[in-house]
């Protein structure tokens, strides 16, 4: 009795496993033409919800026959951790308006992106939207598996009030050059105007980098990505003054080496904020908020800066294909652009925005310095194992530069040579 | 926890039902018990050894996770996702970091639960609220617990305001020789309630003639808990000293909130938050198999060694 009931039980787990391993996708042929129904998924941003629904509720007034229903991306860490979750489940939306590029080449590996240049206007309408900047969101395969939607270049964001109380111009702050910024920093934090100058966070997240090195390298290279032609490019003349700025305020405690629990800009506790203009939304009742490039060596004009992107996305588990990239089409026409500038203040992959939205800029003057640097932008870079590198480059970027356990020009290296190692096994998947 | 056969008193293993009911009755075998142990080695089969087997089989295999119904290649690869385990510089100190806690852990958590265990025993004022207080942080969620644990010890916080100019730096949290420390007293702090409502249990089944007998020798209170309670509990304290290196070796929420995801240079990540890492951020499942593996031999042995030590002399 006993073993047959072990038998069973074996065999019941056994079915269980080749049943949930044995999920079928869909067919990508008959996929392609299909229309129905479909989800999207929209991040968790109230403005970009409210944004999001009206959309949808535009497109289901047209095509009662094709249905579109607006959820929230399910909850993680991440949004790429998430959205991986449901690629292995095969529960994923049709379309995801919140993609980081850093993920696409993983969600690539996992079969779970359809390839948006396969559809006969795919490769048209995606460069004729996106202009110059889109062939940085190719795949090494030559083909688009996102479109390019969103873009929040990096700037930075200061509290005018702190700079006022710290005897600061907050009209003209003195932020260009590395000397000003730095001299900028000391003053708000010895005056006890702020307790940091400026608080990105100092910890391990592959995704950090973005947020203090990234943007700066951007500015000082010129617009160089962290890895362009196989090889990284941060172990250079600019990354090393880079890592040496950031250096300097970690060392003069002019930025905390401990994250800060909540948003330290909203809190008064730091003066200054390297964000997107999705922030200024945010900030708008609680903080006077004032706007600069990111610093260089020598200050200058027309710097760059990370553009912080997130692309939409189809999944391979859509069955209704066709109407998932006519949303897409419609999610990112010119019109409804307009519509997600003026409910999000965030800014469409799109050449020229101030001069197709002038109106809007015109109204809005301090998004304007925003759409202008989204004109020079640079995005992470679509090579495999991408998060593998900037998690190791943060790694050596935390010892380094955050807390100085070794030098700056050591790190560096060490992180190129590690990326380089990287690069070599993800180029060959024997 | 196993059972000793050969402890079982002489009538129950000689019993006459036994006999008469043949070698299947005696081996312990019972259709109505294996009808009643079935939903959970169902449970056991589908939750533990299922994804074991899996996870085994896939750190053999050069592995990723996939979208369903997509064909691809997992070729054998060997030992090779374990040299890469035993290679990463990473693991070596997640590794390390876990020995630091269990070093720290271990010898506090038995040392405090015993001793407040021993104290709560006694016929004190107030023993249901002292029991109640030290048990609350054990059922209190982890997150709220770590909001307390970063007011007391950011760097910013309140420790720090009362040290002042000889506050560590960089603070607490954020210092590579202080936050595995300060993560292994933490979560000492959090378990114990539950570690001392185990040895108060031990506590019950240590006979007061000892106690009586102890004292008309003229042993003192210490003399007789060196004498009598801790040898009393060496059972309990087994299973407190087993119990706290498993849940040390799987160290993951604590390094996860308190110090930002293992915190600078891997001072304070665990080999789970690595698994973690490794498996679900980075998309290395089979890099992740194999350490999960290593992990179950490192726990096995270190327990074993952990009860051959507390056992000696019983």
């Amino acid at each position: 009795m006993l073993r047959r009931t072990a038998y069973a039980l074996l065999v019941l787990a056994v079915a269980g496993t080749a049943t949930a391993c044995g999920r079928s996708a869909p067919d990508p042929a008959t996929a392609a033409d299909a229309r129905g129904p479909i989800t999207v998924w929209l991040s968790n941003n109230a403005q970009e919800v409210q944004w999001g629904k009206a959309m949808v509720a535009s497109w289901n007034e047209r095509h009662p026959d094709q249905h579109v229903t607006a959820q929230q991306i399910p909850a993680g860490k991440t949004s790429e951790e998430a959205i991986s979750a449901s690629i292995i489940a095969g529960t994923t939306a049709c379309l995801a308006f919140n993609t980081s590029p850093a993920a696409v080449p993983t969600f690539q590996k996992q079969n779970g992106l359809v390839p948006l240049s396969d559809f006969p206007d795919g490769e048209k309408y995606i460069t004729e939207r996106g202009g110059a900047l889109t062939d940085q969101y190719r795949s090494t395969d030559g083909k688009f598996y996102q479109l390019p939607w969103k873009s929040n270049p990096v700037m930075i964001l200061y509290n005018k009030k702190l700079f006022e109380k710290a005897g600061l111009d907050p009209e003209h702050p003195k932020l260009a050059t590395y000397k000003e910024f730095l001299d900028t920093s000391r003053k708000l934090v010895h005056s006890g105007a702020a307790k940091a100058a400026i608080w990105p966070s100092p910890s391990s997240d592959f995704f950090q980098p973005w947020y203090d090195f990234y943007p700066a390298f951007a500015a000082q290279s010129g617009g160089k990505q962290l890895i362009e032609d196989g090889k990284p490019q941060f172990d250079s003349p600019a990354g090393l003054q880079v890592a040496a700025f950031w250096r300097r305020l970690y060392a003069e405690k002019l930025a905390p080496q401990e994250a800060y629990p909540g948003d330290s800009l909203n809190d008064g506790k730091a003066a200054m904020a390297t964000v997107g203009p999705w922030a200024l939304a945010a900030y708008k009742n609680s903080v006077d908020i004032g706007v600069a490039p990111v610093p260089t060596a020598d200050g200058g004009a027309d710097k760059h800066s990370f553009s912080d992107e997130k692309s939409a996305a189809m999944f391979s588990s859509c069955k209704n294909r066709a109407t998932a990239w006519d949303v897409l089409k419609f999610a990112s026409s010119a019109g409804q652009d307009g519509k997600f500038l003026g409910t999000t203040g965030q800014m469409p992959m799109r050449e020229h925005l101030t001069e197709k939205y002038a109106a809007y800029f015109k109204a809005h003057p301090t998004y304007k310095a925003f759409a202008d640097q989204a004109e020079r932008v640079v995005e992470v870079p679509n090579v495999p194992g991408s998060i593998d590198i900037w998690q190791t480059f943060r790694d050596e970027w935390t010892k380094a530069v955050v807390f100085g356990r070794e030098s700056t020009p050591t790190g560096l290296r060490n992180a190129s040579s590690e990326i380089t190692d990287l690069l070599n096994e993800y180029g060959d998947p024997s | 926890m196993s059972v000793n056969l050969q402890s079982a008193p002489a009538a129950v293993r000689d019993s006459a039902p036994a006999r008469r009911e043949g070698p299947r009755r005696a081996r312990g075998l019972s259709r109505v018990g294996a009808l009643f142990v079935s939903p959970y080695v169902l449970f056991l089969v589908v939750v533990f050894a299922v994804p074991l087997v899996y996870t085994v089989w896939i750190s053999f295999h050069r592995f990723y996770f996939t979208a369903p119904g997509t064909d691809v290649d997992s070729p054998w690869v060997g030992l090779s996702n374990y040299k890469d385990v035993f290679t990463d510089p990473v693991v070596g100190r997640a590794f390390l970091n876990i020995v630091i806690f269990l070093v720290i852990n271990v010898p506090l958590t038995v040392g405090l639960s015993l001793v407040l265990a021993t104290a709560l025993n006694a016929k004190i004022r107030g023993r249901a609220f002292f029991r109640a207080a030290f048990y609350l942080p054990y059922v209190t969620a982890s997150v709220a617990l770590v909001a307390v644990w970063q007011f007391l010890f950011g760097s910013d916080g309140f420790v720090n305001h009362l040290l002042g100019s000889h506050a560590p730096d960089p603070s607490w949290l954020v210092n590579s020789h202080l936050a595995m420390p300060m993560i292994a007293v933490f979560v000492t702090w959090k378990q114990l309630g539950f570690f001392v409502m185990l040895y108060l249990a031990s506590l019950q089944n240590v006979g007061k003639e000892l106690y009586e007998a102890s004292a008309m020798d003229g042993a003192g209170r210490v003399r007789q808990f060196f004498s009598v309670t801790v040898p009393g509990v060496r059972p309990a304290t087994t299973l407190v000293v087993i119990y706290a290196i498993i849940t040390g070796a799987n160290l993951f929420s604590e390094p996860y909130l308190l110090t930002g995801g293992g915190g600078p240079d891997h001072s304070s990540t665990s080999p789970v938050l690595l698994m973690y890492q490794k498996g679900i951020e980075q998309g290395h499942p089979d890099f992740a198999a194999a350490l999960g593996v290593v992990l179950v031999a490192f726990v096995m042995v270190v327990s074993l060694a952990a009860r051959k030590l507390t056992e000696r002399g019983n």
